[in-house]
């Protein structure tokens, strides 16, 4: 009878989290929309509800309402399991996100690590989705993308170890309350750019957005999904961006800290300075989008492999002998 | 406690039943998915005897590195379904007869380690690892690695170093008449020496080549 009373907390806080994120995906798309045609002077979307708001809910329906085509040729569990997949890892990292000092659902040791490791699994969505397709556009948009995304992930990896030196713990509350008096924007602002950009690589946002680089790839690994198979994808993905802003705000920006602490604005709960946050970041990612050109393939692995691999390294080897240098590591007890 | 010993037994068939279908899938990339769900339900039986560090690090390698570049060189060399008789185990097949020596070595391998465990009465009591609650498995497996195994740690980074390099070596060749993309020549170009201006007198016009 006890776990019955467990599961049903459990499922009752995983409910008030999962909805909130799905809505504020679809609101996220409205926003992501919006600002690329404002930087294109277009309205964007603006017709469906006040300010275009329902727009991505009209879409919504329209994907439910469509026919789910499945190529004959394709291989049909693979096919059916990869949107399943995608959408079910970015949905779960959110698990471990602390939205504020109490928000969240499971506060492990090795929350960072977790975050990682579900973010490393993303590829299996878009190398399942491009390979049970049996069609050469999807294809050649999973292997590009598979080799896109772990090699932007070891640069990931790396940044993360900064951060990790300067506070000592995997749990991400630490980690957020380590930025009590400085945020690590600040010390390690170098690699708070290069984690941004490798955020964009990893999320396949533009200007990286070459597994689905309609001028070469029609639609890259999501070419013959349709429908409701095709909206979840997109849900996955815009999760996954959601997710990467609320690391970058974690790990860089302080979490659920206000910029100053002084009266107006500490009263002010943390859950919403945590969303301000997660919102700047994402229009950082949403202005990249309509004002950057998309980059060559070879000129991205490139940039991931010759400059922000040993850059990153050399930051590590700098962050570490200063903090033994000024005696400032953290956990000195172990 | 019958909730640990529910997931341990979910999560240990999963693991027996995908190894299983790793050997007998056909398709090759089958094969791979069951690999990941092997590595997967492992590092969940590592996370319930309390070893999250370890169980995170399985799922980061192997999933998703390890198991990445399987996939990649399953699909790129197109073996998705075996033709080759070999594969099928038909009778003229030399390479039965290797599979079936390694494999009795393997096996007899097993026996001889298993032998010799010593089982406990329950599971539960090897959760040593948890033995203080501000002390992290992370911080656990840290303060050992780095200071009693810190050489077992460095051969075993060269090794990988060397297998990196000779790996390397082996692909690498020296391709010639490629034109490559230089940044810093494109960058630092100047209009002195890219563009010239030419008087082009009348009836005579210009030698471009100069």
């Amino acid at each position: 009878m006890e776990y019955f009373t467990i599961l049903y907390k459990e499922v009752y806080k995983i409910l008030f989290l999962i909805i909130p994120i799905l809505v504020s995906v679809a609101l996220i798309v409205w926003f992501d929309r919006r600002v690329w045609g404002f930087v294109q002077k277009r309205r964007g979307p603006n017709v469906v509800g006040p300010f275009g708001l329902l727009q991505t809910l009209a879409d919504a329906l329209k994907y439910i309402f469509k026919e789910i085509i499945i190529p004959a040729s394709a291989n049909k569990v693979i096919f059916i399991l990869a949107p399943i997949v995608t959408m079910t890892l970015a949905l779960s990292a959110w698990a471990v996100i602390p939205l504020s000092d109490k928000m969240v659902i499971s506060d492990i040791n090795v929350g960072i690590l977790y975050i990682f490791a579900i973010s490393s699994l993303g590829v299996y969505g878009i190398i399942m989705g491009g390979w049970s397709s049996n069609s050469k556009y999807p294809f050649l948009g999973a292997i590009r993308s598979a080799a896109q995304m772990v090699s932007y992930e070891v640069s990931i990896g790396i940044i993360i170890i900064n951060v990790l030196l300067c506070t000592g713990s995997l749990n991400l509350k630490d980690i957020v309350l380590a930025q009590k008096n400085l945020w690590f924007v600040v010390p390690l602002f170098p690699m708070f750019v290069i984690f941004f950009i490798s955020a964009l690589a990893e999320t396949n946002r533009p200007p990286f957005d070459l597994p689905e680089a309609e001028a070469e790839l029609v639609a890259g690994y999501q070419t013959e999904y349709s429908g409701m198979m095709y909206a979840m994808f997109w849900l996955g993905e815009y999760a996954n961006i959601l997710l990467m802003c609320a690391l970058g705000t974690i790990l860089f920006l302080g979490g659920w800290l206000s910029p100053v602490d002084i009266y107006p604005f500490n009263i002010i709960p943390g859950v919403f300075w945590m969303i301000f946050k997660i919102l700047l970041l994402f229009f950082m990612f949403a202005i990249i989008k309509a004002i950057v050109p998309r980059y060559r393939y070879d000129q991205l692995m490139r940039l991931g492999w010759k400059i922000f691999l040993p850059f990153s390294l050399i930051y590590v080897v700098l962050t570490s002998s200063f903090l033994i240098y000024f005696d400032l590591l953290p956990n000195k007890g172990f | 406690m019958i909730a640990h010993a529910f997931f341990f037994y979910f999560f240990s068939t999963i693991a027996i039943l995908s190894a299983i279908m790793v050997i007998v899938s056909r398709n090759t990339v089958h094969a791979v998915f069951f690999l990941i769900l092997d590595f997967i339900s492992i590092a969940s039986l590592f996370i319930i005897i309390g070893a999250e560090f370890l169980g995170m690090m399985m799922i980061i390698v192997y999933v998703g590195a390890v198991a990445v570049l399987f996939l990649f060189v399953v699909m790129l060399m197109n073996v998705s379904e075996q033709t080759l008789s070999w594969f099928r185990g038909s009778k003229q097949s030399k390479h039965i007869p290797v599979g079936l020596t390694v494999g009795a070595v393997i096996l007899l391998e097993l026996i001889v380690v298993i032998g010799g465990w010593k089982y406990r009465d329950t599971f539960t009591e090897t959760k040593f690892l948890n033995f203080q609650t501000d002390f992290t498995n992370t911080h656990a497996i840290g303060n050992v690695m780095y200071t009693e195994y810190i050489h077992l740690f460095q051969i075993s980074g060269i090794i990988l170093l060397l297998s990196m390099i000779g790996a390397i070596v082996l692909t690498y060749r020296k391709r010639e008449g490629v034109k490559r993309q230089s940044y810093f020549k494109q960058i630092s170009r100047e209009r002195e020496d890219s563009v010239k201006l030419v008087e082009v007198e009348s009836d005579k016009g210009v030698n471009l080549d100069d």
